[in-house]
């Protein structure tokens, strides 16, 4: 069943702006001092924002995130999805961001390639408003393919968009992946350490 | 956290090389853009060399050139060639290890050092280009030599 408000939005591009695309393939170039790399780096980014569609996501795409999830993390969490779909349903949509990617080329309604959740906070821990990235997944076998470079650049822009100048996210110190991922989209430890306590 | 000049000198050195994979350097060269003795930084290339994250080529016109994957290569990966960032702050056979004050000390240290390695080991050699490019642009030149170790 469909749900109205922030899952009914219009499919959006991918949101990498051919402008973005062309800059990232200069900045690689000048790095690397390599054409080669560049150039193959302009494929994978060209050939990303042509196949892909970034779009809100909507009631219908509750099956394939939770069965995209389960697959990663081996655990189901049908209840918690539908929980996160039925409250950022309820969110302002100009600060609660939930974006799938799917194939440009099929049904909207069909299987996502990955999705990224954040949305703007304020005042908590004494922060001045900014996003927070809560969640972001990419199919295994879709991977390296620039599809959770494209999530992060759409989310960061949605966040700019609002006003905030600043996003942030939480990763496991062990998990390796999402920290090189984190850290290679430039970004750094912000000020604040998290704690925690055993309550015995 | 203080790396030791190795370790300094290693990243360097391989931020240098995988900026040009198409390029060699001499020792010379490298040492000349950081302000460094050629002997020391010598014994780095070559331990650097042993591990395959850079090649030489002997002869003239030789030199070193990066022969690492820059989006793999992390900058633990590098220091661990260097020192031992190992699980712990204090010494087994330093004194009284098994008290309590000594298990409460270790295990901040053990943390302290738990978060060192994760950030070393989350940041690639392309992440750090990145973000020496960053880092330059906002002082608004390339990075020039700096006098790091004097002979």
């Amino acid at each position: 069943m469909d749900q109205p408000g922030i899952f009914e939005g219009p499919a959006e591009s991918s949101g990498v702006p051919p402008v973005q695309i062309i800059a990232a393939t200069r900045f690689l170039d000048r790095i690397m001092g390599s054409r080669r790399m560049a150039k193959s780096m302009t494929t994978t980014l060209r050939s990303v924002k042509e196949r892909l569609t970034i779009r809100r996501a909507r009631s219908t795409d509750t099956p394939h995130v939770i069965a995209l999830d389960a697959r990663i993390t081996g655990l189901a969490k049908p209840d918690y999805w539908q929980h996160e779909f039925a409250s950022y349903s309820e969110q302002p949509p100009q600060e609660c961001f939930f974006l799938v990617a799917t194939p440009a080329d099929q049904p909207e309604d069909s299987r996502i390639l990955g999705y990224i959740i954040g949305e703007i906070r304020a005042w908590e821990f004494g922060s001045e408003p900014c996003g927070w990235v809560f969640a972001l997944s990419v199919e295994p076998d879709a991977r390296l393919h620039g599809i959770g470079q494209a999530l992060f650049a759409a989310i960061s822009a949605k966040f700019k968009e609002a006003g905030v100048t600043k996003m942030r996210t939480m990763v496991a110190r062990d998990n390796r992946l999402h920290l090189l991922f984190f850290r290679g989209e430039g970004m750094m430890a912000g000020p604040y350490i998290q704690l925690e306590k055993e309550l015995n | 956290m203080k790396l030791q000049i190795a370790s300094q000198l290693a990243i360097f050195a391989v931020l240098q090389l995988a900026a040009r994979p198409d390029k060699q350097l001499s020792v010379g060269e490298i040492g000349a853009i950081f302000g460094v003795s050629n002997h020391h930084l010598a014994k780095v290339m070559h331990v650097l060399g042993r591990s395959g994250l850079v090649r030489s080529t002997r002869g003239a016109g030789g030199g070193y050139q990066f022969n690492g994957n820059p989006r793999r290569i992390t900058l633990l990966d590098i220091v661990e060639m260097f020192e031992n960032l190992g699980a712990g702050g204090l010494d087994a056979d330093g004194p009284a290890i098994t008290t309590g004050e000594a298990r409460a000390l270790h295990e901040v240290l053990s943390e302290i050092n738990d978060i060192a390695r994760a950030t070393l080991g989350s940041i690639t050699i392309a992440t750090m280009l990145k973000l020496v490019e960053r880092r330059s642009d906002e002082i608004g030149h390339t990075p020039k030599p700096v006098a790091m170790v004097k002979s």
